[in-house]
This record gives structure tokens, C-alpha cells and sequence, in this order.
């Protein structure tokens, strides 16, 4: 009994204590774990997850009309920097150009018309930033697929990235990329039309990239050159893209 | 002296105790095991959840949710234009609370005022992508430790054997009594304390079978990947929308269990509790009859 009581008092007074250090020795603690490699590992586990799950390749569910949210908020950049791009709007994008290289045996270079020539798919989808908040837009654009089939990839190629006009930082362009499993699927487009009109400034004119199954900043705006390549580490600091670079997951269907 | 591997409520292994005192083996390691490393779980997966909650404090219903859409909750901070006061606002619906110093608006050890939804101690996560990345990581150990628990439960009799109440405890005149106990503190002693009791049985299989699933499914329809291939989540939810705010009242219903469930350990004995839970023993307190 003794022994009880003994310990009883030990914890009391032991919990006062902890108490004031728990908070600082919390963070302690978080510092001196090696958690980065844990989180990789979780996020490879709902990779290989994912990709078991969509192995059939379904599609995403789509809205009709009547869905559409009454707006749809404009995330990161809404406004490119530079004359570049102001002279682009000033040209309502006549010498604009989308290329398609990279690893491909035949190099496109496409004007805005030539794109809206090519077979077209439209799609009404929900929108999900990885803050919380969704929208329904509805996104008119050419199917990736179909330009990366005219492309004619080469068998080594296995991402496409996305390079875009906007300059986040001095130099440093935003850009995505995505592998062939997403790169492929008939929902992932790259629109220039949204809810019946031109896509607008704000949501990334003249084209920009929907893939239906990941999140928000995975759907790059403001594109104007599609790179087949073999690996990441090229470009950036070697993630993959403009917020992969910054800690935020490369693979976001989650 | 080996203890069997026999759950209370069943021939309990008896080790020499004085008398009227009683000791069975109550827990088995693998209920501890999952035990303690769902509490991790569920600590980690609240503190990155409030983490990823403050970067968009609102809740909506339906299928689509953004700034100036109606929330079903939001919490704000920001300074009043007025008095220059930072004011702290929680909106539930139409009705709107002053909660500074708890929510929108918390002070830290030397007493800034710091605007955010949860205060900072409460989070896990420096950033939204941290934040994130524990959260999910967090999950998929919260979904292998509770399938091996389940797993367990079934095949061993757990479930069957110490959570589905007896019949005798579903006669209307054992809840009011049951009821009437908890409501008098009252603890129960002898053969009584050797299981457990009708609103704690349907408390744990409520939890277990009902809020967790609903958490984890929530969660799940927040996924767009996910979502690809369940569609039917959507339906089940109404939106992911309603799937984020479901996801955050079971949050809520969750913590509230772990609150009364911490309260009634420490009103029961919190030392013989705990000791169960990490060695398995409890001691059985005589009935106050015999």
C-alpha cells in the first residue's frame, strides 16, 4: 500500500512539472525526431494507394450547369507580372504560342486558334484548394492525351511539365508536373474556356491545365510550354513543381 | 505467476490477493497495444487537423465552399475598428459569439494577441504542407492499428465477450439504474466492476462501429483521388462541403468522448485504471454487501 502511496505522490508532483515543460519539450522532442522520412513515407503509402484505387481509370464525377458555384475564387497569381504578358492581353494572345517538346520526335508550336481547331472536351468538375475550399467550374480545352499523341512521346518519357508565364520570385516561374498515369486520363485538359466563355485572366488565360484528380495548385495556370521529360530533378529545386519545391506534396490527390 | 490470456467477465485469473481484494487480468495486449497508440494517433491527427483548419477557419454545406459562400461555422479575428481591440468571433449559423482568447483571437506566454481559428499550442505543423503530410500520415496508422484492433475484436471474442452488452443490462430497469449511478458518481464494486457497465458498452461500440467510421469517411471524401473512384461518398455526405463539416463535428464528438472518458477515469481510480491499461491487471474492489 505503502508503495502505492508513494508513487501516487511521485506523479503528482511529477505532473506539475511536466506540465510547464510539456509544451516546450514538445517541440523539443518534434526537432530531434527524424520525421521527414516518416512523412515521405506516408505520403508514398497514399500514392501507391491511389494508384491501386484508380487503376481503372475512372473518371471524376461531373456537374451539370445548374451546380456551377456562383463564383469561383482565383488562387496564387491573378495577374501575370511584366510586359510579356501585358502585351500578350494587349494582342488578345495572337502571338501567343503553346510549345510541345521535350521528349517527344515531333516538336509542336500551336497558336490559341490552332488549339480551339483541335477536338475539344468540356467538363464540369469541382475544384478543391488544399486550404478547404472547393468551387464547380466548367472547363472547355483539349484533352493532354490528344496533344501528347500528335506529339508522339518517346518511350523514355514518363512526366509532363507545365511550364507557366507567371513569376512568382525574381526568376523563379511557376511550374507543375504531372506522370503519365494522370498525364494521360481523358479528364485531364488544358482548358481555355471557362463556364462557357475564354478563360479568364484570373484563372490563368490563355490556357490552363485541369487534372481532375489532384488538388488546387497542381492545376497549373497561364501554361505555354508542355516538356515531356524522364525526371524531375531538372528543374526548380528538383520537387517536381512550384509548391512541391516549398514542402507542399508533389503527388496531391489527397 | 502466469496470467492467463482470459478477458475480464470470464474466469479471471486470480493471483493471491488479500482478501475481498480481488485482481483480474482486464486488458489484453493488444487492446492496450491499440490503446495507447490510437491516443498518439488521435492526438497528432487533431493538432494537424486544427493546423490545416485554421488556414480556412469557415464550414460550409453542399458541394462547393469558399469566402463570401454562407458558412455553417467560421471562426474569425481581427481588430476591432473601434476600440482597437482584437476581438476574436465564432459563428455558428446566425449566431455569433465573442471568443477572444480562446477562438479567433489567442494571447501567447507574454501576452501578444496572435489571430488564428485554434490557438498555436493546440496545433501540430508549421505550415499548411506539414501539417498536411502529418495529418495523412497520422490517418494511415490510425487505419492499421484500428483494422488490427478490429481484426482482434472480432476473432477473439472482445467485442462479443466485453462490449456487446448482456441481456440483463438491456432491461430498461438496469439503464435507469445505470443511469441513476453515474449520475450519483456512484462506481461499481465486486462482480459489477468485472465488466463493463451498459452506457459505457454502448458509448464504446457507438465510438468504435458509429463516429470513427463516420470521421474516417468524411475524411476519405475530402480526397478528389479518392473520390474518383468512390463517387458514392459524395452522396453519402452531400458535398464535400458537408463531408468537411461532418469531419469536424465528429472531431468535436470525438474529443468529447476522450474528455468524459478521462473525467470517469480519474472519478473511478485512476491509478487501478491506468495500471490496467498498461499491465492488464485491475483490482476488483469488494462489493459493499459482502
Amino acid at each position: 500500500m505503502s508503495r502505492i502511496i508513494t508513487r501516487r505522490r511521485l506523479l503528482t508532483a511529477g505532473a506539475a512539472t511536466a506540465g510547464t515543460a510539456l509544451l516546450a519539450g514538445c517541440d523539443r522532442l518534434y526537432e530531434a525526431l527524424p520525421t521527414r522520412p516518416l512523412l515521405d513515407f506516408g505520403q508514398l503509402l497514399s500514392y501507391r494507394a491511389h494508384r491501386l484505387l484508380l487503376a481503372h481509370q475512372p473518371l471524376v464525377r461531373e456537374y451539370t450547369l445548374d451546380d456551377l458555384s456562383p463564383d469561383f475564387p482565383s488562387n496564387g497569381t491573378a495577374m501575370p507580372d511584366g510586359f510579356g504578358y501585358f502585351d500578350l492581353i494587349t494582342s488578345n494572345f495572337a502571338n501567343w504560342r503553346l510549345k510541345v517538346d521535350g521528349l517527344v520526335r515531333n516538336e509542336l508550336s500551336l497558336s490559341l486558334d490552332e488549339i480551339k481547331q483541335l477536338p475539344a472536351r468540356t467538363q464540369i468538375t469541382q475544384h478543391s484548394c488544399d486550404e478547404g475550399w472547393t468551387a464547380i467550374g466548367q472547363w472547355t480545352g483539349i484533352p493532354l492525351a490528344h496533344l501528347l499523341q500528335r506529339a508522339e512521346l518517346q518511350p523514355e518519357a514518363r512526366f509532363i511539365v507545365f511550364h507557366c508565364l507567371d513569376e512568382m520570385n525574381a526568376g523563379d516561374f511557376y511550374y507543375e508536373s504531372i506522370d503519365l498515369f494522370d498525364a494521360l486520363h481523358p479528364q485531364t485538359i488544358l482548358a481555355y474556356g471557362m463556364n462557357g466563355a475564354a478563360l479568364p485572366i484570373r484563372h490563368g488565360a490563355p490556357l490552363r491545365l485541369r487534372v481532375e484528380r489532384q488538388i488546387g495548385y497542381k492545376n497549373a495556370k497561364y501554361v505555354t510550354r508542355v516538356e515531356a521529360v524522364d525526371r524531375l530533378n531538372a528543374f526548380g529545386r528538383g520537387k517536381g513543381g512550384y509548391w512541391p519545391d516549398r514542402g507542399y506534396q508533389w503527388y496531391a490527390g489527397l | 505467476m502466469a496470467l492467463s490470456e482470459q478477458n475480464f467477465g470470464q474466469d479471471t485469473a486470480q493471483i493471491r490477493a488479500p482478501a475481498r481484494r480481488e485482481i483480474i487480468y482486464r486488458h489484453s495486449l493488444v487492446v492496450r497495444l491499440t490503446h495507447w497508440i490510437n491516443l498518439l494517433c488521435l492526438t497528432l491527427l487533431l493538432m494537424s487537423g486544427l493546423a490545416v483548419f485554421n488556414v480556412h477557419p469557415s464550414l460550409y454545406w453542399g458541394h462547393y465552399g469558399y469566402p463570401g459562400v454562407p458558412t455553417v461555422l467560421s471562426i474569425t479575428g481581427r481588430y476591432d475598428p473601434e476600440t482597437a481591440q482584437p476581438v476574436g468571433t465564432t459563428r455558428i449559423g446566425d449566431y455569433s459569439f465573442d471568443t477572444t482568447g480562446i477562438l479567433g483571437v489567442t494571447y501567447d506566454s507574454e501576452g501578444r494577441p496572435r489571430p488564428g481559428a485554434f490557438p498555436q499550442w493546440a496545433t501540430l505543423g508549421a505550415d499548411l504542407a506539414i501539417a498536411r503530410d502529418w495529418h495523412f500520415l497520422m490517418a494511415w496508422m490510425f487505419v492499421f492499428n484500428g483494422t488490427i484492433y478490429l481484426l482482434f475484436g472480432l476473432f477473439s471474442g472482445h467485442f462479443r465477450r466485453d462490449l456487446a452488452p448482456a441481456s440483463d443490462q438491456l432491461r430498461p430497469r438496469h439503464i435507469m439504474a445505470d443511469i441513476w449511478n453515474h449520475i450519483r458518481l456512484r462506481r461499481p464494486r465486486g462482480d459489477a466492476a468485472k465488466r463493463y457497465n451498459v452506457l459505457q458498452k454502448l458509448t464504446y461500440l457507438a465510438v468504435i462501429f458509429l463516429l470513427l467510421p463516420a470521421i474516417l469517411a468524411s475524411g476519405l471524401t475530402m480526397s478528389p483521388a479518392v473520390t474518383a473512384a468512390f463517387p458514392f461518398l459524395f452522396d453519402l455526405f452531400g458535398g464535400r462541403q458537408s463531408a468537411r463539416t461532418i469531419h469536424f463535428v465528429a472531431a468535436n464528438l470525438l474529443l468529447l468522448f476522450v474528455l468524459v472518458h478521462v473525467v470517469e477515469v480519474l472519478l473511478s481510480g485512476a491509478f487501478n485504471l491506468m495500471r490496467s491499461m498498461i499491465t492488464g491487471r485491475y483490482v476488483v474492489k469488494p462489493d459493499r454487501t459482502s
